[in-house]
């Protein structure tokens, strides 16, 4: 038993070293890009965002027939994490710290996200595939956290979490294990009924469930380790000029370029990029919505999915608002529309209308709640 | 006995570093006391205090962390 618990302690500390997390951000950089060649979208490796996005059309939440798909590495993510938490002893049920106010957090993180159509993970992801727009939507994500880290040193707070029941702490992981069984079987409940499952698109687009779900399950385990978070990489060199968590992000993006070259996926640009658009304020804008979210609920969106997976109820909230806020951008036409090249002729997409107006709203709801949730003196 | 305790338990990332970090530069010299309750905060807090010159001893009692800081 003792050389079990100092196999258990070498491992902690060898991955919650700087070359630990350095090798975690290399590792993802690679799977992501290796889940590209094995089917999944262009760019898009790995998107929280995008795959929460899908997962809500799979369970019939929105009706965008292009992106409808029950996504295991999301899955995997909180189940890994789950796993290795109950392994490391770190399975902590805890919740009870403003769980509205971080719902609303996680819907207007996915409008963000959707308004530039990806996650922190996929900014970083397009960056190495060639995508310049990325460097709007990661510009944005530094003035989000920025704005985010301002609140937090001004007393920012969403009060405290308390220990839970385990029931509760076990509650998100087993709904991903009860989505894990009706991909499987792929279950249908009825005609025209969920699952749902895209016929084309990027729904459509998908590594085997096998080979997803070993990515999912592995990084969930590495990151729930590490604490690899992409959000917690910029406001850590922000506040406290560490940048133990960014030497992970950055090498996430070179092992995700570099591998991205070896297999030839990388090509550079900013029109008509794979599954993205090049309205710049709207890159720079949607993203700083979904920074400043992060920065507020305390983790970027998959880090969020691995404290789900330790027990951390206010961190599954945040996983619910995301998913419902990805429903809601598709229900009411606030996700960006990808640039589209037709007979040589570029139409420049981005967010409509009612998109421009969600995001605007959304800074405007993060930014009066990162001034008043203070603690008190 | 500590000069100061921080208790940064059930505060969510980076509260806990955040907290403890004004504490430690509030003091020219001493001992402040951290307590956190996940290995993620302790592990944050540790990090941050050695970055700032400071020795770090850790107790560990019925699933939360005492984490004692000496600056000087």
């Amino acid at each position: 038993m003792a050389s079990e618990g100092g196999a258990r302690r070498a491992i902690s500390r060898l991955l919650a070293s700087r070359a630990g997390i350095i090798s975690v951000g290399l590792i993802i950089g690679v799977v992501a890009a290796l889940l590209q060649r094995a089917g999944n979208p262009p760019n898009m490796g790995i998107c929280v965002a995008c795959f929460e996005r899908d997962m809500a059309g799979a369970l019939g939440l929105h009706r965008a027939a292009a992106v409808q798909y029950m996504r295991p590495e999301i899955i995997g993510f909180v189940l890994g994490a789950f796993a290795s938490a109950l392994l490391f002893r770190e399975f902590k049920p805890r919740g009870g710290s403003a769980p509205i106010a971080r719902f609303m957090l996680g819907v207007f993180a996915a409008i963000g996200a959707l308004a530039f159509l990806g996650c922190p993970w996929r900014a970083l992801l397009r960056l190495a595939g060639g995508d310049g727009n990325a460097l709007l939507g990661l510009a944005g994500l530094l003035a989000g956290v920025c704005l985010g880290a301002l609140c937090l040193q001004r007393g920012y707070t969403l009060g405290r979490s308390s220990l839970a029941t385990p029931l509760s702490g076990l509650i998100l992981p087993a709904v991903m294990l009860l989505f894990l069984g009706l991909l499987t079987l792929k279950v249908s409940f009825g005609p025209g009924g969920a699952l749902f499952f895209s016929e084309k698109g990027p729904g459509a687009m998908h590594a085997s469930l096998a080979v997803s779900l070993s990515a999912g399950l592995g990084i969930g385990v590495l990151a729930q380790r590490s604490r690899f978070c992409t959000m917690g990489a910029i406001r850590d060199a922000v506040l406290i000029r560490d940048v133990h968590l960014l030497s992970g992000v950055a090498a996430l993006v070179a092992a995700a370029f570099a591998t991205n070259l070896a297999l030839g996926q990388f090509r550079a640009g900013f029109a008509a990029m794979p599954i993205a658009h090049s309205a710049h304020l709207w890159n720079f804008l949607g993203m700083a919505l979904s920074g400043l979210a992060f920065a507020l609920a305390g983790g970027c969106p998959g880090r969020q999915l691995f404290l789900s997976g330790e027990g951390d109820g206010d961190a599954a909230v945040f996983v619910c608002g995301m998913i419902v806020g990805a429903a809601f951008a598709h229900n009411f036409f606030l996700a960006g529309a990808p640039d589209v090249l037709a007979d040589g002729v570029l139409k420049v997409g981005g967010p409509g209308p009612y998109g421009k107006i969600a995001v605007l709203a959304g800074l405007a709801f993060c930014t009066l709640l990162g001034l008043t949730a203070r603690r008190r003196a | 006995m500590a000069d100061k305790v921080v208790d940064a338990r059930g505060l969510s990332c980076p509260e806990p570093v955040l907290l403890a970090k004004q504490a430690i530069e509030a003091m020219s010299a001493g001992t402040i006391e951290v307590l956190v309750e996940t290995t993620a905060s302790r592990d944050n807090v540790t990090r941050m205090a050695k970055y700032l010159g400071c020795s770090v001893a850790t107790q560990e009692a019925g699933g939360e962390f005492r984490l004692t800081i000496t600056k000087g």
